[in-house]
């Protein structure tokens, strides 16, 4: 699975991430440090990003999908892997080579108070890439290029010489976007861009950002913890779990047809915004917490929480593939999943 | 528990269908350099035993600061209360001493907070604050709080209770540190739980498990629960009846089936519209426009107006008042009529 492969169907891969592994190491001893272990935040993850997609990646906090952020947009090395950007390994650039990369792969912060730098202004940080990047505007357009991105976002022009603290967090986020948008890259990623947003204000970002999605045939990269907000957005969904990919496939094959235990789980715990619904629902409640990521079970990962787990589980670590049962079957439930005992379940999951 | 044994200078009436806890136009003000914030104008709602009342807002509509009142840890000043009652029992805790009000809190009325990490000291054992309930309350010995607490965390399901027991609060997880945050509150056997977004920090498949304890808790000791979110799906799941909160008002109260069949004020609507249904996928989620109001300059009339598709002249002039629409029924719109019919 190492080369990319090429174009599937019509649609052509932007991004390919192949057995991508980051581990941090763990240090012992003050003047001489030695590695005593590692935290292995992602530990070999494979997807590709297709031109104009949305691929939502979920997971709960510490399943590394911020980690895989940070690698995507090369603000972290990665221990071992690849990703392709347009047939090419980004993991190994660096100097211009790198910098004319990242042009075109943006990112979206979580949260609008700590990623504006309060001392500058609207202007000074939307304008920011172009001084990284002089090719896209030159000096004299810049301010009018700024504006016309404020304009895209949604906010007024005129709130060019405001500073961040003017603003209300969903405007901020509007900022945010705008700064990412700034280079007309092809992929933006999005690491939990409406968490830090109330409800009300969430609905108006994500139709932000599906409408620049079409106006700019973006590709996006969406980790959110949020289901229902992904499954909205997305036409593809990752699960993880601990570093590693449980599960992956169109939204309505994660959602209405998941093979994982830990998605099954996850899906059944969301809850849904139904007091009708609270009868003759079933729930899986996972016992348990995740384990560390620095000391990891052996096999599959999740066996520790999963009520399926057998002696295998412990022994063979499950690959990302459709499940040999439905292999060649084109019913929903044929999608990638990491599971020995992957079948279809029943479960009530998010709207 | 022998404190409560001398008689409290009131004698609480002790029928059935009084409600545990009643709140009755209570205000509360901040004031600070820039004016006053009047973060609650008028909030009535009441909790009766075994029953799960929950607060519904954004942030910024008033719904913590009614709990931290109703508590009683709001720092005065800057905070002022000018107006209003908070019946438990029947007594006012607004009127009584400060002495009877301590002896309340934390025996009668427990709060868990939202984040249980800054919520505990992180120099003193887990073992040591649980037991301090007792200590304080009951004047246990140091031994007999310790054993106590051991139960306490039994009870919560935190496993190896005994081993754990003079762990740190930084060794746990966040879903377990939100358990002891939940022994903690229920260390007393309190009558009235106020817990104030207990979930939010947490994972999903965490926050199952916590709901689920607090659910089976409640049941067990017969409490009265006030659940302060935003969240509407947890709302859903757990609710006897809800408040709605907009910019320091309550906007619709309703039982949980018919708020979400049928809201009858037009925020509560558009909140219910905004989350992503499924056979809306593609298309565009509805959007409450606009942004919540600084409440330094809460507008004219009603407080959602300029967010509000329905809004007419009367709601830029006059605050409406909150009708009554039905049995716990109220909404605090003047069309509510037809926002109820659609």
């Amino acid at each position: 699975m190492a080369e990319p492969t090429k174009t599937v169907g019509e649609r052509e891969p932007i991004l390919q991430v192949r057995d991508l592994v980051k581990h941090f190491p763990l240090t012992q001893g003050v003047l001489f440090k030695k590695q005593v272990g590692a935290v292995k935040a992602v530990d070999g993850i494979s997807f590709d990003l297709y031109k104009g997609e949305t691929l939502g990646i979920v997971g709960e906090s510490g399943c590394g999908k911020s980690t895989v952020a940070k690698l995507l947009m090369n603000l972290e090395r990665a221990t071992a892997g690849e990703v392709f950007y347009r047939g090419e390994d980004i993991t190994k650039l660096s100097g211009r080579a790198l910098k004319a990369v990242r042009r075109n792969i943006q990112m979206v912060f979580q949260d609008p108070y700590t990623s504006l730098n309060p001392r500058m202004t609207v202007g000074d940080i939307i304008g920011e890439p172009y001084e990284i990047h002089p090719e896209v505007a030159p000096k004299g357009s810049r301010r009018q290029k700024v504006q016309e991105l404020l304009d895209v976002v949604g906010l007024n022009p005129e709130y060019i010489n405001r500073y961040p603290h003017q603003f209300s967090g969903g405007q901020r986020q509007r900022i945010g976007i705008a700064r990412g948008l700034a280079l007309n890259p092809e992929v933006i990623i999005c690491d939990e861009p409406v968490s830090a947003l109330d409800v009300s204000v969430q609905a108006q970002v994500i139709n932000l950002m599906a409408q620049l999605q079409d106006e700019f045939d973006l590709s996006y990269l969406f980790i959110a913890h949020d289901l229902s907000i992904v499954r909205h957005i997305s036409d593809r969904v990752g699960v993880m779990y601990l570093g590693r990919m449980a599960e992956i496939g169109t939204d309505e094959q994660i959602y209405e047809h998941p093979t994982h235990p830990y998605t099954q789980a996850l899906l059944s715990a969301v809850p849904v915004p139904d007091p009708a619904a609270r009868e003759g629902r079933e729930r899986i409640i996972l016992t348990g917490d995740v384990p560390s990521p620095a000391d990891p079970p052996s096999g599959c990962r999740f066996r520790t929480r999963c009520w399926k787990a057998q002696d295998r589980c412990a022994t063979e670590s499950p690959v990302l593939a459709v499940p040999e049962r439905f292999q060649g079957s084109d019913s929903p439930a044929a999608h990638a999943s990491a599971c020995h005992f992957a079948e279809v379940k029943d479960v009530v999951g998010a709207a | 528990m022998t404190s409560t044994e001398k008689t409290p200078a009131v004698p609480a009436p002790r029928d059935a269908d009084s409600p545990l806890l009643q709140v009755r136009d209570l205000h509360v003000e901040f004031h600070t350099r820039d004016g006053v914030v009047k973060a609650v104008n008028g909030v009535n709602y009441s909790v009766s035993a075994g029953e799960t009342l929950a607060v519904l807002g954004e942030s910024g509509s008033g719904k913590s600061v009614t709990a931290q009142a109703v508590m009683g840890i709001l720092d005065m000043p800057p905070a002022k209360i000018p107006r209003g009652e908070i019946r438990f029992r029947g007594q006012d805790m607004l009127t009584m001493s400060g002495e009877a009000r301590r002896k309340l809190r934390g025996a009668k009325i427990a709060m868990i907070f939202q984040d249980a990490l800054s919520s505990l000291n992180p120099v003193l054992s887990v073992g040591y604050q649980l037991g301090e309930m007792f200590r304080v309350h009951q004047g246990l010995s140091k031994k007999a709080a310790l054993a106590r607490a051991v139960e306490l965390m039994d009870k919560v399901k935190i496993p190896a209770a005994k081993n754990r027991v003079h762990d740190f609060p930084h060794q746990f997880s966040g879903g377990m540190r939100q358990r002891i945050m939940i022994a903690m509150a229920l260390a007393l056997e309190p009558e009235l739980i106020i817990a104030d977004e207990p979930t939010t920090a947490l994972d999903v498949t965490v926050q199952a498990q916590v709901m689920d304890l607090l659910a089976e808790l409640q049941r067990e000791f017969h409490m009265g629960l006030i659940l302060i979110t935003h969240d509407l799906g947890v709302v859903a799941d757990v609710a006897d009846k809800i408040a709605v909160m907009y910019a320091g008002r309550i906007v619709e109260t309703a039982p949980v089936h018919e708020l979400y069949k049928n809201p009858a004020h037009p925020y509560t609507r558009g909140l219910l519209d905004s989350i992503p249904r499924l056979d809306q996928k593609g298309q565009e989620l509805y959007a409450i426009k606009g942004l919540p109001p600084n409440l330094l300059h809460v507008p004219q009339g009603c407080a959602f107006h300029p967010r509000c598709p329905k809004a007419q002249d009367i709601c830029r002039t006059d605050a409406p008042a909150l009708h009554t629409l039905g049995e716990g029924r109220r909404s605090a719109c003047h069309f509510w009529k037809e926002t109820v019919h659609g």
